[in-house]
């Protein structure tokens, strides 16, 4: 049985200007110790699901529409918040973006690492002290034993994203949601971050659901991809399948628009056109009005995810029917 | 101390652990900073020293002096400064020494009291506000918005008039008034502090709200709350003051500092040291808490502190 299964998940956010569609229809699931990417540009929701699964959505504006998500059997879009903060921070936990406002200001490094293992009492005082210090070794904090009673200003951002792991990872999860870990840092601090979730990843057969949009960066680190547009995953695989068969033309344009992958002195490959706006109900294919392949069908029929290939689903029609092929 | 960012080549191999032998350096915490620069500013500390001994001599002096603040001693009207009577006699012959101690207990216990009440309202109020959010808290504001809109010295006169003049109503009534920008002030913190990733990061750890509240969003709004604070309570003093001098404030024999002033200012052709001592000393403490709520926000402002 998958550890955590996500079923047809809508999150909608009841705005002045409209209902924005957010998260629209959304399902997929992942196994114990499994990597699993989400990738997609600004706004395509991505966040926005692990945040609900979370039960992190601000209610209102945010409200879950439908779905279900079964994490261990037990759905977490239908408990209360005293069952999910038995879960949230023990079982699952998350790590965020920006690590310069991700940690109290006003506490010591030791008592917000300790904090998670008193609240779930996995620990006393004593032991979760002891315990955070291992942890702070573990992800490479220099002189661990000698910075634990500072405050996080004294940290740089680097640092401090390796105390959140560390905060995240204390009390050994089965699922981490990390939202974009490594925006935020520079090149080389990105590398070490990523190799170090990797590690303990597999120190804990943990399994890592990991939002970005780099694909450079998702390519190397997971063993599934799903890639989201306008609030629905459009292509769904095994990163191999996914970078080698692009099987939705959004998949094959962002690859294309990689400028790492282009020759030099050629103008850098855009996808024409903008997003589209999610307070308006689309007719058809949400990716139509950009898709260079698109047919008239395309603008009528609304897509589904279909197996094109074993393991490998597209929302492409032209794809399904086998109208077209794309290349990477 | 300089922290570079070492970094580790390969963080899978991990730094032997050596912590038996390390001591643990105990970092500078926000507030340490913040009272390191408090220090440095010297008008902020005079202001804070000088309210200390003021604190102090309104509290001990009026058992020190030889006479009773409400001690009459007719012969004696409206006389000048002497060695009996260092400040002065008022009109009807009591010591103006004890009664300006006297009145400073009074007026700094208005400040204080007043402050204290419009303080808990004021933290309560702004951060559900904030917190929940949404309806409640357009609700929340627009209470406000509509309490802003009396006119607030009617409205504590109305409640002289109507209850008595009762001490501990002023308190109350102004306290009441002066709850609503600290609302608006705490609500707008926890507004900004709520969207803060930590704050997500202990609802993503499993916290409990109450624990969120008290441990991880009340230290943070605390800083600007202390400096409007300190910045309330002369607010409040004046306010005293000023219904003390319509006669609305303190009964006879008991004063405070506006009604001393307002004594002083009947007769200040003829006795002149009745207005000059209350009111300079008022005036010297209401600088003072100004110098040092100053000095306090320059000492907690976030954008100076580093990051």
């Amino acid at each position: 049985m998958a550890l955590l299964k996500l079923s047809d998940l809508k999150t909608f956010f009841h705005t002045r200007a409209g209902v924005v569609r957010a998260v629209n229809g959304v399902s997929f699931s992942i196994e114990k110790g499994e990597t699993l990417g989400i990738v997609g540009e600004s706004g395509s929701g991505k966040s926005v699901a692990c945040y609900s699964l979370m039960g992190l959505i601000p209610k209102p504006p945010g409200k879950i529409e439908s779905g279900q998500a079964l994490f261990d059997g037990e759905d977490l879009l239908q408990m209360s918040e005293a069952q999910l903060n038995r879960i949230r921070g023990r079982r699952i936990a998350m790590i965020f973006q920006d690590p310069m406002t991700s940690l109290n200001p006003y506490l010591r490094i030791e008592d917000q690492l300790i904090e998670p293992l008193l609240l779930h009492g996995l620990a006393d005082k004593h032991g979760a002290r002891k315990k955070a210090l291992e942890m702070l070794e573990k992800v490479g904090i220099p002189g661990a034993a000698r910075r634990i009673r500072m405050y996080p200003h004294e940290f740089s951002g680097g640092m401090r994203q390796r105390v959140m792991i560390a905060m995240a990872l204390i009390t050994e999860p089965d699922l981490l949601i990390a939202d974009e870990p490594t925006t935020a840092l520079d090149v080389t601090v990105q590398a070490q971050i990523l190799e170090l979730i990797k590690s303990m990843q597999q120190q804990l057969n943990m399994a890592v659901i990991f939002i970005s949009h780099d694909l450079g960066v998702v390519a190397g680190f997971c063993d599934r991809v799903n890639v989201m547009y306008s609030g629905q995953i459009v292509e769904s695989g095994h990163t191999d399948a996914i970078f080698t068969h692009p099987s939705h033309p959004y998949n094959q344009a962002l690859q294309r628009s990689i400028p790492a992958l282009q020759a030099k002195g050629q103008e850098l490959f855009t996808i024409e056109g903008q997003p589209p706006d999610l307070t308006r109900p689309v007719s058809g294919c949400a990716f139509a009005a950009r898709c260079v392949h698109a047919s008239h069908a395309c603008s009528q029929t609304s897509p589904h995810l279909e197996c094109v290939d074993e393991g490998h689903w597209s929302a492409c029609l032209r794809v399904q029917q086998h109208e077209i092929t794309l290349a990477p | 101390m300089s922290r570079p960012d070492q970094a580790t080549p390969q963080p899978s191999i991990w730094p032997e652990s050596a912590h038996s032998l390390e001591e643990a350096e105990q970092g500078h915490s926000l507030w340490q900073d913040a009272w390191h620069r408090l220090r440095k500013n010297r008008m902020a500390v005079f202001g804070g020293l000088f309210i200390l001994v003021m604190g102090l001599a309104s509290l001990v002096g009026p058992t020190m002096v030889t006479h009773g603040y409400q001690e009459q001693n007719l012969e004696l009207r409206e006389s000048p400064p002497s060695a009996e009577h260092w400040l002065g006699t008022d009109k009807l012959g009591r010591d103006l020494l004890a009664r300006v101690l006297y009145g400073g207990r009074i007026s700094l216990t208005v400040g204080l009291v007043a402050t204290a009440v419009s303080l808990t309202i004021g933290l309560l109020y702004g951060t559900v506000s904030g917190f929940c959010g949404g309806k409640v808290d357009a609700v929340m504001m627009r209470l406000v918005d509509i309490l802003y809109a009396l006119p607030f010295t009617i409205f504590v006169i109305l409640l002289m008039v109507f209850f008595g003049r009762d001490i501990r109503l002023m308190f109350l009534a102004i306290g009441a008034v002066e709850w609503l920008t600290m609302a608006r002030i705490v609500r707008g913190q926890v507004l900004s502090l709520r969207k803060q990733e930590f704050i997500e990061a202990c609802i993503a750890l499993g916290l409990p709200l109450h624990r969120i509240i008290l441990r991880h969003l009340a230290p943070n709004v605390l800083g600007p709350v202390i400096v409007y604070s300190t910045l309330t309570i002369p607010a409040v003093m004046l306010l005293e003051a000023f219904l003390s001098f319509l006669g609305l404030g303190v009964q006879e024999p008991m004063c405070s500092w506006g009604s001393l002033i307002k004594e002083g200012a009947e007769i200040m052709e003829e006795a002149p040291w009745l207005l000059i001592f209350p009111g300079s000393l008022f005036a010297m403490t209401l600088f003072s808490l100004n110098f040092l709520g100053d000095g306090l926000r320059d000492a907690l402002d976030p954008r100076a502190s580093k990051d």
